[in-house]
């Protein structure tokens, strides 16, 4: 069974709520990123989604776009991820990781190339945020083939009919994109979130994960309230810019401490 | 369903199909938040474009406000000088704000007026398409942002002011290269945050559907004068068209009207830059490969890892990755033909046009005019080359001055 299957299954008989947090892979430097991850998984996280760096990274705020530029200038690529992941399942052969990126480095690769290294690389889920479903046959089809889930968004605009259409293409959870505009956006209206949720969760049964704007222990616990897991991703990367010029090891310590805190808020 | 292997037997006014893909081209590649926003947009353009109020207050602000028809000029002293076909110039540079831009600011502010949208933003390279957008919507009362990379506003500070001069916001854009590319990122950025109240003017035949689409129906405005100059003036259609390509948006409103006319062969000039031989330049069409950019798929000037490389060009206005998606399937299909002039071609060009007719192109339209020099020159003198002379040269001029080492 998909590792992303597997989690959510045990997290729902738990009763927990699932923890997503996001890095971008290389950020601020290539050595970070494995012990980052492996911190994040012992602080409580669940599921990690790995943050491909583009040239164009156009859903993103500030504060990931300059996580993006730090992974870029060391020519960290979707190869290179991808090698990263398979180094991290030699330590962890559990936690699920989700690739989260753009759609042109998976075009460059070719969709069936990247499938293969991918599921070789022990990659569970794919994440594209400018591959709406009219355009992500080809590459739906690629990822289900290696048994990967295509993780797809849905957001406060989306209409009834397109839920309908999405769910009916997603697997393994569904991404709620809590708000209108961009990560790291400052305007998180719950009530609006718990509206939406309630909706979706009318025509599916896959779990529900809530993202952007999430930035602490009590915002994540409240969004997960209506769903099954929250998506923190701008903090982690905030911090990183922040001690860019530190040492691996402070920078890997304040990744985890902020991880710790949003896991108890989550769990309280 | 049509053959898309072949030129042949394509009726090029039915496409894109209903999801705006021309061929593999095109389509809709943005993240979840702004589908609606885009299925609303083409709701309404579906609705409005065959809408005869609509249509008449697009013809009158043409008419009125734009001065259209605009010429189409018989370069007689240059065509003699190059000794071969006739030249004539297509004069989009008489457009009110001195270019084509404005053909598609004014079809778009008004979607935006009929929408109820209270404000609109735009992205700009060198600044053209900013003061065409800041110039309509400060005349239907809307409200302006207009991106632009930081470098673009340094390079192009004349028309920062003249922008806020029309009571437009400039926000300078420090993400990634800082040119044209980002500050459609960040257009879209913005559009994301703001979509219920805000319209995004694009100012290219790229982005997402439904833009190149209503894109270049504004702009077919040209083409179809064009035609019917071309017959009234010369009793037959032209031999060949040329135009430059950035985005494309002069070019494929140049050709578009002429696509199913078989016996007219269609030319778009990229940027060569240095050359496109030395890799710096801004010429995809000649040197990249498709892939996915703001909103469509289409060729692209990427890295081996599918990351946006930078471009270059001395012209601000063709300083783009990416091409219109519809140019990329007309190059497969091999209708048009895409070349590339370095910016050393087009700046004699700009001098010699500028002496021989008295009219100063702008940079980008001295790409079109240097290869049209080069096509003429072999032709018969009885054969006709339609240039579109997509914008005037007066925002070049410091960057002119520049180059001859003269301070203004």
């Amino acid at each position: 069974m998909n590792r992303i299957t597997e989690r959510m299954n045990a997290l729902k008989a738990s009763s927990r709520k699932a923890f997503v947090a996001y890095l971008v892979s290389g950020d601020p430097r290539p050595s970070v990123t494995l012990e980052a991850m492996h911190e994040l998984v012992r602080q409580g996280v669940d599921i990690i989604e790995l943050g491909i760096p583009f040239s164009d990274p156009m859903a993103e705020g500030e504060v990931i776009q300059l996580g993006h530029e730090r992974a870029l200038s060391h020519n960290v690529s979707l190869t290179s991820s991808m090698a990263l992941v398979k180094q991290f399942r030699e330590q962890n052969t559990q936690t699920p990781v989700i690739l989260m990126g753009y759609a042109n480095p998976i075009e460059r690769k070719g969709y069936e190339t990247f499938a293969d290294s991918a599921s070789d690389a022990g990659v569970d889920g794919v994440l594209t945020v400018d591959l709406p479903p009219e355009e992500a046959r080809d590459l739906n089809e690629e990822l289900q083939r290696v048994g990967l889930h295509n993780i797809f968004l849905l957001a406060p605009t989306t209409t009834p009919a397109r839920i309908h259409e999405i769910v009916s293409m997603a697997s393994g959870f569904v991404y709620y994109v809590s708000l209108k505009g961009v990560t790291g956006a400052g305007h998180l209206d719950l009530n609006s979130v718990k509206q939406k949720l309630g909706e979706i969760r009318k025509m599916t049964d896959l779990p529900l994960c809530v993202g952007f704007g999430i930035k602490d222990g009590a915002s994540a616990k409240a969004v997960s309230e209506h769903g099954d897991g929250a998506v923190v991703g701008s903090v982690f990367v905030d911090k990183m810019g922040k001690l860019a010029d530190k040492s691996d090891e402070e920078i890997i310590k304040a990744v985890g401490e902020i991880a710790a805190n949003i896991r108890s808020g989550l769990d309280n | 369903m049509n053959d898309l292997t072949s030129a042949e037997n394509i009726d090029y006014s039915c496409f894109p199909d209903e999801h705006g893909h021309f061929g593999i081209y095109g389509g809709r590649f943005v993240s979840e938040t702004l589908i609606s926003a885009l299925d609303e947009l083409a709701a309404i353009y579906k609705k409005l474009k065959d809408d005869p109020g609509f249509q008449a207050e697009f013809d009158k602000d043409m008419a009125h406000y734009v001065g259209r028809p605009s010429p189409l000029y018989h370069a007689e002293r240059w065509s003699q000088e190059v000794g071969g076909a006739q030249i004539y110039f297509k004069r989009e540079d008489l457009n009110h704000t001195g270019a084509h831009k404005v053909n598609n600011t004014i079809g778009q502010a008004l979607l935006a007026k009929y929408s109820g949208k209270k404000r609109v933003i735009a992205e700009t390279g060198a600044g053209q398409h900013g003061v065409a957008s800041a110039t309509v919507a400060t005349r239907l009362g809307l409200e302006c942002e207009v991106f632009m990379g930081e470098e673009d506003v340094r390079r192009q500070s004349l028309n920062v002011y003249r922008m806020k001069l029309l009571g437009a916001k400039v926000t300078a854009v420090t993400s990634g290269t800082r040119t044209l590319k980002d500050a459609m990122n960040e257009a879209m950025r913005d559009w994301v945050t703001n979509v219920d109240d805000t319209f995004y003017i694009i100012g290219t035949v790229a982005g997402p559907h439904p833009y190149p689409e209503l894109v270049r129906d504004f702009q077919s405005i040209i083409g179809r004068e064009a035609r019917q100059q071309s017959l009234n003036q010369t009793g037959k259609l032209p031999d060949v068209l040329v135009a430059c390509v950035g985005g494309g948006s002069n070019a494929i409103g140049l050709f578009h009207p002429f696509l199913n006319d078989e016996s007219v062969r269609m030319v778009g000039v990229e940027a060569g830059g240095d050359g496109v031989e030395t890799g710096r330049h801004a010429a995809p069409l000649n040197d990249g490969v498709p892939g996915v950019l703001h909103g469509g798929r289409t060729y692209l000037m990427e890295d081996e890892n599918g990351q946006i490389i930078d471009t270059h060009s001395i012209s601000a206005g063709l300083d783009y990755p990416g091409v219109g998606p519809e140019h990329s399937w007309l190059k497969d299909l091999g209708r048009v033909d895409y070349v590339a002039v370095t910016d050393q071609e087009a700046l004699a060009a700009f001098r010699e046009v500028t002496l021989v007719e008295g009219i100063m192109p702008a940079l980008e339209t001295s790409h079109a005019l240097a290869y049209a020099k080069k096509l003429a020159k072999d032709m018969p003198k009885d054969q006709t080359i339609v240039v579109n002379l997509s914008g005037r040269g007066d925002k070049d001029i410091l960057t002119m001055a520049d180059l001859d080492n003269i301070t203004l």
